[in-house]
């Protein structure tokens, strides 16, 4: 009986698509009003905010500025590592454009919002900069790259690898400000029970940061404090920290004694809940006339706030993609007076494989050599960085079975030499990898007289598949079938477990599951259950657990990092192949082909596995073509405010994206043997496309996106 | 949003004289009002709904196309005369916003289309002449890759997303309206206003007026049209520059031109040296090359939109190859 590895439709799709599933912002709580936003039109700016206005307006319960708010002791206290600070109206600034400076409460919500439109504010603004170019003289080294890892790393001799190149590349590449922009905005009910007990429903990646958060900033017990998410309409990083909005809509509830509802506005997605930071890479590459790398330079500047630290570390897979005895690579941070990044699906290899993988290919156009076979000459048999063998890596297939089913080897090597009529034909590829991440989770199993099974566990489905995957690992462990089991998550009440961020969902709860699983089957033997060695006799089962006197039988489990792991290094991998098609007069840019390999380990579920893979690739379309985020330099303010103006692809963007689950057994990287395949999709996709474009034309475009004038 | 009362007149003379009354908005399929009205930038005292006393009645004879001011998008677009004698019309409309949308826009809803300048959709953003004459204008210094190259003012750079407009222009369509003067009729042409120093005078409407129907004449060329429009992503996107040509063709040369560009001005925009430069030429690569080089004079750029100008006349041959084929 085996549930995992069979590609089920995901077990929540019903009540999705049938509107069952209540989200956030729908949650029917009695007494309900309503809170709405004012942020600020200015950055760096002393504010005075005037509500005469609004207080008088029809059905206003609260006006909330730094004049009356509630002093809050634990407004400024970080929680962790990459917690961030908090704009709770404790003073009379806004740092950033957009910044919140009064909370509004009323009884509907278009009153709300007619209120905050009353609210009046004078700004008092020294200078607003917001430029990374203009402050590259300010670059600092941040205290790590990411929440962990170094941020410079060095190993052998870079400028000897150099001296002794036959070939060297030396180029420059940027990538620009992304927006996460889920179809499922941010928004909450907080309900307050007394002064002393809160419970919230919110979109959240991450509830037990969210409930950490809430009980720090009002000086709660944790326990006090219950954060519920049962559906996520998407987070890809946004909905992974506690923001500024979460603390106002529970400030707003306390003050005004009532359940009070908050969802943000598309505009203010764009500047309260984080984005992917700009990023300035230099890419310093030697080889031999083979094609053998003989040195790697990296060097990455990207923006952070002046409030938070947040670097993406973009130079993180360029120490161990390749094999390479002389590699160093840095990040350094420039503070502007910008909202803080955050974490942004793959950050840092999202970015970072864009150069590396782009410079690569300038590498093998003046070697004029394959990129593939480049690729293959460099190939890292284990992880140059950390000195360790691979759990698993089968990248090299990846490659064989993408390229043989795209057609790479009629690729001709020039650029510009294939057309389609008035179009221009480009083939481009590129390498994906991504980390494969474990954190400490915990979940519970149990089974009823009627032998139903439930299985729970804190954590998050952001849309990935989370219940049904939970539910076939559960099945598979107990050996039950998995219409027996229920999942439940998405509540800080149930056992704890990791932000649903860096791909480690499956990997961790997944454990925890199994774990919890295992341990109930074995409860179950030890009482005598009936067994078909080594299974549980199901069959016999029913009747054993119906004569049983306990209402039901309990295990708990918790799982972390395998200490074998630890001699290991695991990643993810991949590779994309792509074809551009573009118009030989008006340079508009399309991908017409897209053929993927992956390698992650064991497919849980080949169904959502696909989703996430083509969701993540998709991804890359938009990075690498599409999504920009303008902030006009005079006041920080975001100008491409909305959907309309800010480009995620269409359908009629994305052509067919196929993709290839390439089997790869992994018994070292947890108990489960899967590595996490949310964020590797994206991942090397921009720089395919960006190959492809200069394959089509043969002009190299270095700055993302790669619009149409930038090819005219 | 505020409050604001909502008026179903009886008969359309009732609703000029409620339209002309202050703050007081006309609305069709509401696709663009609901939007300006939810963003703040629209503050009316009463929306005057129009959808009683206008026809979306289509219908084509051998003078031409008449068509209701409520027609839908979608419906004109796909109409079978519609397809047959003004294919840049049809064309235009179907490279517009979504199906969704262009199921509930209506042709004059189309027509008096607002401006997508981001300075005038966000009302943080205190500058803009339109949304407050005499404010200023934040485009001119500001992030301005969507703005005009052509018919800009020191006021207003916003540009005219309308891709219907621009069809219509190049087909020198007819609006005719109501007032309480009773009916007239005003050339496509002189129908939007360039910004100058009132940018928030966008139309040749007077207060009250409303457009009851558009009349477009069957021409020599009108058949021979096309529309052909390029944006940043492959659907629901506004134009980085568009062209609607028309060509009558007199044996081997060229008879009549009509040139007109989409998301380059401030207005749709006839490209008048560019038709000039036509006439009397063959219709070949080489004659349209030479003519579309007139297609942006006199164009003023900023960093952001410089692009456009080399775009436009790219659009331009693209356009007129697809008429002439």
């Amino acid at each position: 009986m085996t549930a995992v590895g069979k590609g089920i439709a995901r077990l929540d799709a019903r009540a999705k698509v049938t509107g069952k599933a209540q989200y956030a912002a729908e949650v029917p709580v009695a007494n309900l009003v309503h809170a709405v936003l004012v942020t600020s039109t200015q950055a760096a700016a002393k504010v005075a905010v005037d509500v005469k206005d609004a207080e008088h307006a029809p059905g206003v319960l609260a006006v909330l500025t730094h004049h009356n708010a509630p002093k809050l002791p634990g407004a400024k206290t970080k929680t962790g590592p990459v917690d961030r600070v908090l704009q709770l109206l404790q003073e009379d600034e806004a740092p950033y454009n957009d910044c919140p400076i009064a909370v509004v409460v009323a009884d509907t919500l278009e009153r709300a919002r007619a209120a905050a439109e009353r609210v009046a504010v004078r700004y008092s603004s020294g200078g607003v900069q917001t430029e990374l170019r203009e402050r590259l003289a300010e670059a600092y080294a941040p205290k790590t790259a990411g929440p962990r890892e170094p941020a410079d790393s060095s190993r052998g001799d870079v400028p000897a690898g150099l001296e002794a190149a036959f070939v060297q590349i030396d180029a420059t590449y940027t990538t620009t400000n992304q927006h996460h922009n889920p179809m499922e905005m941010h928004g909450l009910t907080a309900v307050w029970q007394g002064e002393q007990s809160l419970t919230v429903y919110d979109t959240s990646q991450g509830i037990f940061g969210v409930r950490k958060k809430l009980a720090t900033v009002f000086g709660l017990a944790e326990s006090n404090v219950r954060v519920i998410s049962r559906y996520v309409g998407g987070g890809f990083g946004c909905k992974g920290s506690p923001w500024s909005h979460l603390a106002l809509c529970a400030l707003a509830a306390r003050v005004t004694g009532r359940p009070v509802r908050l969802v943000l506005t598309r505009p203010q997605m764009f500047s309260l809940v984080g984005y992917r930071p700009r990023t300035i890479q230099r890419v310093v590459l030697g080889a031999d006339a083979r094609g053998k790398l003989t040195a790697v330079r990296h060097d990455v500047t990207s923006e952070t706030s002046r409030l938070d630290e947040f670097s993406e570390p973009s130079a993180l897979q360029t120490r161990m993609l390749y094999a390479c005895p002389n590699v160093a690579t840095s990040h350094r941070l420039v503070r502007l007076d910008v909202p803080t990044p955050t974490f942004t699906r793959a950050p840092g290899e999202a970015t970072g494989t864009f150069a590396l993988e782009v410079a690569l290919d300038e590498l093998a156009t003046a070697l004029k050599l394959d990129p593939l076979e480049l690729r293959l000459r460099n190939y890292a048999e284990r992880d140059p960085h950390e000195d360790k063998p691979w759990s698993s890596k089968e990248l090299r297939r990846c490659y064989q079975q993408a390229a043989e089913r795209f057609g790479w080897a009629a690729r001709r090597l020039d650029p510009g030499s294939q057309r389609d009529g008035k179009l221009l034909v480009g083939w481009g590829m590129a390498t994906a990898t991504y980390p494969a991440k474990q954190s400490a989770a915990s979940a519970s199993a149990r089974i009823d007289r009627e032998g139903r099974v439930l299985v729970q566990a804190g954590t998050q489905d952001i849309g990935t598949g989370t219940y049904t995957i939970m539910a076939q690992i559960a099945a598979d462990a107990l050996g039950v079938p998995v219409d027996r089991v229920r999942f439940e998550l998405g509540d800080t009440s149930l056992p704890e477990t990791p932000v649903s961020g860096g791909s480690q969902t499956a990997s961790s709860t997944g454990s925890a599951v199994q774990a919890a699983a295992l341990a109930l089957k074995k409860k179950l033997l030890a009482l005598g259950a009936p067994l078909r060695a080594p299974e549980l006799d199901l069959r016999a089962l029913d009747a054993w657990l119906a004569q049983r006197t306990e209402p039901e039988h309990r295990a708990e489990a918790r799982t972390e990092e395998k200490a074998e792991r630890k001699r290991y290094s695991s990643h993810s991998f991949g590779a994309h192949f792509v074809e551009v098609k573009i118009d030989a007069d008006l340079r508009q840019i399309r991908v017409t082909r897209c053929v993927s390999a992956f390698a992650a380990g064991k497919i849980l579920n080949p169904k959502t596995a696909h989703s996430q893979y083509i969701g993540g690739m998709v991804w890359g379309i938009g990075l690498a073509l599409l999504e920009h985020t303008a902030r006009d330099p005079r006041n920080g303010r975001v100008v491409t405010r909305d959907l309309a103006d800010y480009h995620v692809p269409v359908h009629a963007d994305i052509p067919e994206l196929e993709v290839i689950q390439v089997h790869e057994r992994d018994p070292y990287v947890n108990e489960i043997g899967a590595k996490g395949i949310g964020e590797v999709g994206i991942t090397g996709m921009a720089a395919a496309i960006a190959n492809a474009v200069h394959h089509a034309t043969g002009k190299r475009v270095r700055d993302l996106p790669i619009t149409l004038d930038k090819l005219l | 949003m505020r409050d604001f009362d909502y008026v179903v007149p009886k008969s359309l003379d009732e609703a000029v004289a409620r339209g002309k009354q202050a703050e007081h908005r006309f609305i069709a399929g509401g696709t663009l009002l609901v939007d300006l009205l939810r963003l703040d930038v629209e503050r009316p005292a009463a929306l005057v709904d129009l959808n009683a006393v206008l026809s979306e009645r289509i219908s084509w004879a051998p003078n031409g196309l008449t068509a209701g001011a409520l027609a839908r998008n979608s419906d004109l677009a796909d109409h079978p005369d519609v397809r047959r004698e003004l294919p840049a019309l049809s064309q235009a409309l179907e490279s517009g916003a979504s199906p969704q949308i262009r199921n509930l826009a209506s042709l004059g809803g189309n027509l008096m289309q607002r401006t997508r300048c981001a300075y005038f959709r966000d009302p943080g953003v205190a500058e803009c002449n339109k949304r407050r004459p005499g404010s200023g204008c934040a485009a001119l210094e500001g992030y301005s890759r969507m703005h005009a190259v052509l018919g800009g003012s020191r006021a207003c750079i916003a540009v005219h997303p309308s891709d219907m407009s621009v069809a219509l222009l190049a087909l020198d369509a007819i609006v005719r309206t109501r007032r309480s003067q009773g009916g007239r009729e005003i050339a496509i042409a002189d129908f939007h206003a360039l910004p100058g120093e009132t940018p928030q005078v966008e139309t040749a409407l007077e207060p009250g007026e409303i457009v009851t129907e558009v009349f477009v004449p069957a021409s020599g060329f009108s058949r021979r049209s096309a529309y052909v429009k390029v944006r940043d992503r492959a659907a629901f996107a506004f134009a980085l520059a568009s062209a609607a040509v028309a060509l009558e063709l007199s044996g081997e040369k060229i008879a009549t031109a009509r040139v007109a560009l989409g998301g380059v001005a401030t207005k749709p925009w006839r490209a008048l040296e560019v038709e000039a430069a036509l006439l009397g030429r063959p219709p070949t690569r080489e004659t349209f090359e030479a003519a579309a080089k007139l297609a942006a004079n006199g164009a003023r750029t900023t960093p952001h939109n410089q692009f456009k100008v080399e775009l436009a006349r790219r659009v331009v041959v693209r356009a007129l190859e697809r008429a002439a084929a």
